[in-house]
């Protein structure tokens, strides 16, 4: 044979999978199907195109469907970014009566935009869960003893769950009446997770130095159970929420939470906990999750929900890293 | 042996400009340091949790994971991808401390010379041609600053002697890091626009900084403590 072979290119941010990492995923997805089956979460599954007008009922921030194609009609159609919104319409129309807890599980592709050049996935594999219908903190607790179970099955070792709340700096800055106009800024500062920036930016707001000295150090907090000690007076409800989910995990949950008063998640629709898993072996979260109490409402059925979506394709990576003891940060 | 000064950390560290200051901060948490500034052909300092790169890498290496902190100029972190605000995907490492060192500023500056009506050649550009030319090796910041003061402009990327451009014709601006200005001077460049300070940051993995939370802290305190002119970012 001569010539070289024939390129047939694939969008950048996809890939094929061949057998042998499809064998080593699949034990992967297996092991959380099983578990999740086990704690009554039914599997479902949804198209991955939908409407662009349906799934903008949510607030999806960054992290929202950006693949759109038209229809024979004319109708905008979008790929998926999440299972999240998806789980929510199916729940507001094939459930709108409904009471009772739901649970159901999903393994499925969704489709983000990528920065060029950042190897970032613009096809993703998540599996997780939703559970519709029961309130925090008994909904919280459940979720996070669903997610160490199935993490504890995959095998893998040294996870952690870093455990915070969407809520605590908007709740904070009402109570320490900060002007609407700052508001923006202090939030943009830290969802860049740029500490130098909130400082500058507290500086130039006003504030009395304790209040400033609060809204810098609380999102710089986190640990073990005595981050929710000495509770800051204006945050305070958000750490008894903590607090109250702590309490009901059992001890090999419990080992595992990282109290985080600065936790942010991208996804605009959480409302209350939030959790991210982290391992020392791959420099960027496994999954997350957390409450989402009035996405369901938006779809015209209120309830209380939360839920986390694990990304398989990095689990698999920090399973293999755990495996032969190397990694980003297991030195 | 000073090793675990850092706790364990391993530093991503920036070779060239800030690197004096580095080591310098480096040696007073501790560190031993000689062989970091005598052997400037090793790239890593396994026992003492140094890895030596040039600037512009080290929020690569920390947002991997290959290093848990690291210490690079505000002007790099501003040129990275997801540094605005409108930008799609948010960059994910911690910016933690101004260091204070290596103040430097990012100018827009033009040729010393206006035409009759007083117009710089750039904002003559802007208004017969509708768009001026901004050399650059920052071409992220060149397009965010014309953007934000409303003109139009077309961005020249070039790698290296960002003055020569203006002179040459190939742009009628440039914007540029400068420190003391005396490069600009000496090629007949003067400042217009001072666009943002630049100091030395100390970023971190995101992972890192939840994982590694005491290490980290508890270096941050020495940080504080030991480097007055990063007080004021402390102060809040």
């Amino acid at each position: 044979m001569n010539g070289k072979p024939a390129i047939h290119p694939i969008p950048s941010g996809t890939r094929d999978v061949l057998p042998d990492e499809t064998r080593e995923l699949r034990a992967i997805t297996d092991a959380l199907r099983a578990v999740f089956e086990r704690h009554g979460y039914g599997e479902v599954h949804t198209p991955a195109l939908e409407y662009e007008s349906v799934l903008g009922h949510a607030d999806l921030a960054e992290t929202g469907p950006v693949h759109r194609v038209f229809d024979e009609t004319g109708e905008t159609l979008v790929l998926r970014s999440d299972m999240t919104v998806p789980i929510a319409r199916l729940v507001a129309t094939r459930y709108p009566t409904v009471e009772g807890p739901l649970r159901f599980c999903y393994f499925a592709h969704c489709y983000r935009g990528i920065r060029p050049q950042w190897s970032q996935p613009r096809e993703l594999l998540q599996a997780g869960i939703e559970l519709i219908g029961s309130p925090a903190p008994d909904g919280t607790a459940e979720a996070l003893t669903v997610l160490c179970d199935a993490l504890d099955a995959t095998g893998l070792k040294d996870y952690r769950v870093g455990l915070g709340d969407a809520s605590l700096f908007g709740t904070l800055m009402d109570r320490l009446q900060i002007a609407p106009q700052e508001r923006a800024g202090l939030l943009e500062a830290l969802a860049q997770r740029d500490f130098v920036e909130l400082a500058e930016r507290l500086a130039g707001v006003g504030l009395s130095r304790d209040a400033a000295g609060l809204l810098l150090s609380v999102p710089q907090r986190r640990g073990g159970p005595e981050v929710l000690d000495a509770p800051p007076g204006p945050a305070a409800d958000a750490i008894a929420g903590m607090r109250q989910v702590s309490e009901l995990l059992q001890e090999n949950v419990a080992a595992r939470v990282i109290f985080d008063l600065g936790l942010v998640r991208s996804i605009g629709y959480y409302t209350g906990a939030v959790f991210e898993v982290y391992d020392p072996t791959l420099g960027a979260p496994i999954g997350g999750g957390g409450r989402y109490d009035a996405l369901l409402a938006s779809f015209g059925t209120p309830r209380p929900a939360v839920g986390f979506a694990l990304d398989v394709e990095r689990l698999h990576i920090a399973l293999a890293g755990e495996e032969r003891g190397t990694g980003a940060l297991a030195r | 042996m000073t090793a675990g000064a850092l706790d364990g950390l391993t530093i991503a560290v920036p070779r060239g400009a800030l690197f004096e200051s580095t080591v310098d901060l480096l040696a007073r948490l501790g560190l031993d340091t000689a062989e970091l500034r005598s052997n400037d052909r090793k790239l890593l300092f396994e026992d003492i949790g140094v890895i030596t790169m040039r600037p512009s890498d080290v929020p690569t290496y920390v947002e991997a994971g290959a290093a848990d902190l690291g210490i690079t100029g505000k002007d790099v972190l501003l040129e990275r991808p997801g540094a605005g605000a409108r930008e799609h995907g948010r960059r994910q490492i911690y910016e933690l401390l101004d260091l204070s060192y290596g103040r430097c500023t990012m100018v827009f500056a033009t040729v010393d010379r206006v035409n009759a009506q007083g117009e710089d050649p750039a904002a003559e550009a802007l208004r017969r041609l509708g768009v001026m030319r901004v050399a650059t090796k920052y071409p992220r910041i060149a397009a965010r600053h014309l953007e934000e003061t409303g003109r139009q402009g077309e961005i020249v990327e070039v790698k290296g002697s960002v003055e020569l451009a203006p002179i040459t014709g190939l742009a009628e601006a440039i914007v540029d890091l400068t420190a003391t200005g005396t490069t600009l001077r000496e090629n007949g460049l003067v400042v217009r626009e001072r666009i943002v300070e630049c100091t030395a940051r100390l970023i971190a993995n995101p992972v890192a900084y939840k994982l590694k939370a005491a290490a980290i802290d508890q270096l941050l305190e020495r940080l504080r403590a030991g480097a007055p002119a990063a007080a004021s970012t402390a102060d809040g």
